[in-house]
């Protein structure tokens, strides 16, 4: 297989998953229909996933279809996280009420991901903006897909208009950076941005504005709790994981590749932000009362805390910021399976109503606690060596001040997260039984739990493999 | 390759943690023999290593086990026990052994509650075989934040809540600066020798510069130290006993206060010998407040778990004191009070747990004649009081008198005021046997108080044994003590 196909083996594979999907959903009737759909996804992905591994390894960096995109580790360790969480999150899809029987969202879960994939490999800029833009707007019908349900409708409408904001700052952004330094090419502008001064930090600003929105980085942040409260819970999981792991991505190899020369600018705008992200996050998820707002401000720290790998940027922080976005994207996935397996039968996710839920499914529960503790990052789960590396890196590089930033605000951290943990195992239900009310899990989240558990688990102690891989991306950028 | 005792002890039981949380919930009584049959096998093995350790007593570290984990970060799981560490593991052994038997009788998610119980035991295990400081890290907070769950769910109801999270957060803002630390050692070892390595044996011999040690040696050495319960960061400590169920109570004052002691010896002192020369005077003032100011609050309160909380706040103290004379005979006896510690407070919890089950209170001045229906408790305690208050024959008296000792070398003055504690000690502790084992048993306690198990038994037998067998032989740890002691004494001559 030549080269150039190589490097889009995964996209090509997601795209006859899509194509299998069209063509065999109209023979579908009712039941069949949507566990027909989710295990054709789910299984897709995984097929994808299992062949891009086996023969779709990248080696020495390389270019591709003209330079559009650059076919190496950094963008491989990523496609393969993006399947890996679409794959799980087509699962939370299968029992998602009036959106696990319908072709389309499956069909906008993999555009998605096409999206994602493109995202973490484009080294265009034309490439990299519709690869943002396959993403986004296939992202923000999903987070509006309940149509009849007016928080969802208003996730998907807030999500679109801040999107299509940044969006276009974003795009002014990028005409600017080719204005002044006629290419767009990556690798070719960085000889133009050499020298600090005031354009650069301008359009380090504007691109800064629109990869924020996406990662949901403080003050860009304002959309995120009321999408995630709004979307379907499944929806959320993965805008939180994979979509904001997309766009730190575009934020590392922008940045490490396009700007090296002028990094004393953007590192410590990053600083800043990464700071008052995790400040802001933490401190507003101290007083949530729904988990799923609870879990959009953490996921808001959590992009400060990966942030600080960046602004590190040497070697061990671009390692740390892979095992930290690998670690997150199992560690919240399994966090919004649980919530959406205990909504699916209760019908909400306030926290007051996980009172007693120890009880009401021991082993729900226990994943829940496994989930919260490695956000808390403790070990032996992988947010605990995920959050060390960052910090470690930061440490090296001489940013302390943020460390000490950093460090306080997961203090903060494990107290929210005990605190959920305290309804879930203290708290009783008042005046019920809570046996007799058990949360019964279906097989597709069954088994998208246990992959994660055990998952969040490896990652924590066999750091080995995940380590390596993390390596082999952060090296590709240096090349 | 010889064999991996070290891992086994760790590792058992976490692995049987897990297999315990992959078991019916409703099985009860299949998930506590389990747990038992586990205890017996971690207390066996540590017994032995123990053993071995005492036979061939050596200044280096012994049943080393090294193998690569992250190569290219220098992490590798690297095991070994010296004079100072075997006898903490057997303390471990033997708390989690007892700590079983006296659980016994939990009926609300046993299951949770000693997975929960074991994954603590194998971070504390893990902690105090490290030698690899990353490691060491990892299983510290293992230790920690089981705490919070047993606290929080099988707690005394008033308090639980706030004591767990009190607990949790204290310990977990000590150890991330701590961490900090030791990242910076990481660093800067890696920047001057070109090899970066976690691995402590390796850093004990860096040669961090005077100012380098001057300026992390306090945030690394008190991180851990809050554990230990040192002055003015020992507030969660007391609290965190009252609320903890009695199993729990043992481990934490019994084990883990001394994770922070033993931790901030071997990361703080250890590794930077230079800083702990500079700040000696600052800890042993604080350690001095402890000894003194923890058994005058103990003194004050009514509630028998208070009452011994605050003694351990005064008698961790005492090991602090110890170790910032940087005496040998300081270090040895504070080696000793670990142990003996250790094994007092445990038996203090497991009595008053006892106690409190049958009567439902711990206010002193609400029991009373508690001697006639539960004889056991009251021999255990009076035992323990013994102990606590350094009287000879017991283990006590083998871990005080050096640390006076240790302490007089280096301020006369301070060595009388701090034996002040020890009568403190004594009149607080004789107060509780006379106000709640003798005198007339209250009226609605007649005919009401069950006599304890023959499992109860058992568990305050070998504890009681124990002390009394280290006071009146005391070779069978001291000399194993001293080879670490001489072992610390050489790195701080050498640095």
């Amino acid at each position: 297989m030549s080269l150039n196909f190589l490097a889009i083996l995964p996209e090509i594979l997601i795209l006859i998953v899509a194509i299998l999907i069209l063509i065999l959903d109209p023979f579908w009737k009712d039941e069949s229909r949507r566990t027909n759909l989710g295990w054709l996804t789910a299984g897709g992905l995984a097929a994808a996933l299992i062949l891009s591994l086996l023969i779709g390894r990248p080696s020495d960096p390389t270019f591709a279809w003209g330079g559009m995109v650059r076919f190496d580790w950094l963008a491989f360790a990523f496609k393969m996280a993006f399947l890996f969480a679409s794959a799980i999150t087509a699962l939370f899809f299968m029992d998602a009420e009036r959106l696990g029987n319908r072709a389309e969202a499956y069909l906008l879960l993999l555009a998605a991901t096409i999206g994602m994939n493109l995202m973490a490999a484009a080294s265009d800029l034309v490439m990299l903006y519709l690869a943002i833009e396959t993403t986004s707007i296939p992202m923000y019908v999903l987070a509006g897909f309940m149509l009849d349900d007016n928080k969802s409708t208003e996730a998907g409408f807030k999500y679109m208009l801040f999107g299509a904001a940044t969006s276009a700052i974003f795009l002014y952004g990028l005409s600017l950076v080719y204005g002044f330094s006629g290419t767009t090419h990556l690798e070719t502008m960085r000889s133009y941005f050499t020298t600090l001064n005031p354009i650069s930090v301008g359009v380090l600003f504007l691109l800064i504005v629109g990869l924020g929105f996406k990662v949901s980085l403080v003050p860009f942040h304002f959309w995120a709790p009321d999408t995630y409260e709004g979307a379907p819970t499944s929806v959320a999981g993965l805008l939180s994981t994979a979509s904001k792991a997309a766009g730190m991505a575009v934020l590392i190899r922008l940045f490490i590749t396009a700007f090296p020369q002028v990094h004393g600018n953007w590192q410590l705008i990053l600083a800043i932000l990464a700071a008052l992200s995790m400040t802001l996050g933490n401190l507003v998820a101290l007083t949530q009362k729904n988990l799923k707002r609870l879990l959009a401000y953490s996921s808001i720290a959590h992009a400060g805390y990966a942030l600080v790998g960046v602004v590190a940027a040497n070697q061990l922080g671009l390692e740390g910021i892979v095992y930290y976005l690998i670690a997150y994207i199992l560690t919240n996935l399994a966090a919004f399976g649980v919530i959406a397996a205990f909504g699916r039968v209760t019908g909400t996710d306030e926290i007051r109503a996980f009172d007693g839920m120890s009880r009401r499914a021991p082993s729900l529960a226990l994943v829940m606690l496994v989930a919260f503790l490695s956000l808390a990052g403790m070990p032996p789960f992988g947010g605990f060596i995920a959050k060390v590396l960052v910090f470690a890196a930061a440490i090296q590089a001489g940013w302390i001040w943020l460390v000490v930033v950093g460090v306080i605000n997961s203090v903060v951290g494990v107290y929210y997260y005990l605190t959920v943990m305290k309804y879930v195992y203290l708290y009783r239900l008042e005046g019920e039984n809570e046996e007799a009310l058990p949360i019964p899990v279906t097989r597709p989240q069954l088994i998208a739990l246990v992959v994660l558990t055990v998952g969040i688990v490896l990652a924590g102690t066999v750091f080995g493999p995940w380590f390596s891989l993390s390596t082999k991306a952060a090296l590709s950028l240096f090349f | 390759m010889q064999f991996p005792i070290l891992s086994l002890i760790v590792f058992a039981p976490l692995v049987v943690a897990v297999i315990m949380l992959a078991m019916k919930p409703t099985a009860k009584n299949e998930i506590r023999v389990t747990a038992l049959a586990a205890a017996v096998f971690d207390l066996a093995l540590s017994g032995w290593m123990y053993y071995q350790v005492y036979i061939h007593p050596s200044l280096e570290y012994q049943f080393i086990e090294k193998y690569d984990w992250l190569p290219a970060l220098g992490i590798s799981l690297h095991f070994g026990v010296d004079g100072m560490s075997a006898p903490l593991v057997l303390l471990t052994g033997i708390v989690m052994f007892t700590g079983v038997l006296i659980s016994w009788g939990i009926d609300d998610r046993p299951r949770e509650f000693f997975a929960f119980l074991f994954l603590l035991a194998g971070g504390v295990f893990g902690v105090f075989v490290s030698l690899d400081l990353f490691m060491l890290f990892f299983f510290y907070e293992i230790a920690v934040f089981p705490m919070y769950l047993l606290i929080a769910i099988w707690g005394w109801k008033v308090t639980r809540e706030y004591a767990a999270m009190k607990l949790t957060l204290y310990l977990f803002i000590g150890s991330v600066f701590s961490l900090i630390g030791a990242l910076a050692m990481y660093f800067v070892n890696g920047q001057m020798t070109g090899v970066y390595t976690f691995d402590m044996l390796l850093l004990e011999k860096a040669g961090f510069s005077a100012a380098f040690q001057g300026l992390w040696f306090l945030p690394t050495f008190m991180g851990f130290a809050i554990l230990g319960g040192i002055f003015p960061f020992h507030n969660w400590s007391p609290d965190g006993h009252v609320a903890a169920p009695t199993a729990v109570s043992m481990f934490h004052a019994g084990v883990l206060m001394k994770l922070g002691a033993f931790a901030a010896l071997r990361v703080g002192i250890m590794l930077l010998p230079e800083g702990a020369k500079q700040w000696g005077w600052l800890i042993f003032s604080l350690a001095m407040v402890n000894v003194v100011y923890g058994a005058f609050i103990a003194m004050i309160q009514t509630d028998m778990k208070y009452v011994i909380g605050f003694s351990s706040v005064s008698h961790m103290g005492l090991v602090a004191l110890g170790f910032s004379t940087l005496t040998r005979e300081g270090m040895l006896g504070a080696g000793v009070q670990m142990f003996s510690h250790g094994i007092m407070t445990a038996l203090f919890f497991a009595s008053v747990g006892m106690v409190y089950d049958r009567a439902h209170t711990r206010q002193i001045p609400e029991l009373g004649g508690m001697v006639k229906p539960l004889p056991w408790v009251a021999i255990a305690f009076i035992i323990g009081s013994l102990v606590s208050m350094g009287m000879p024959g017991f283990s006590g008296f083998i871990a005080e008198f050096p640390i006076f000792m240790g302490v007089w070398q280096i301020k006369g003055w301070a060595a009388i005021l701090a034996s002040i504690s020890i009568v403190i000690t004594a009149a607080y502790v004789l107060l509780v046997v006379r106000r709640a084992f003798f005198g007339e048993l209250p009226q609605q306690f007649e005919h009401h108080i069950s006599p304890i198990t023959a499992l109860d038994k058992i568990a305050i037998i070998t504890l009681c044994t124990l002390m009394v067998v280290i006071g009146v032989a005391p070779w069978v740890m001291t000399p194993m003590v001293s080879t670490g002691v001489e072992n610390i004494l050489r790195i701080l001559g050498g640095a």
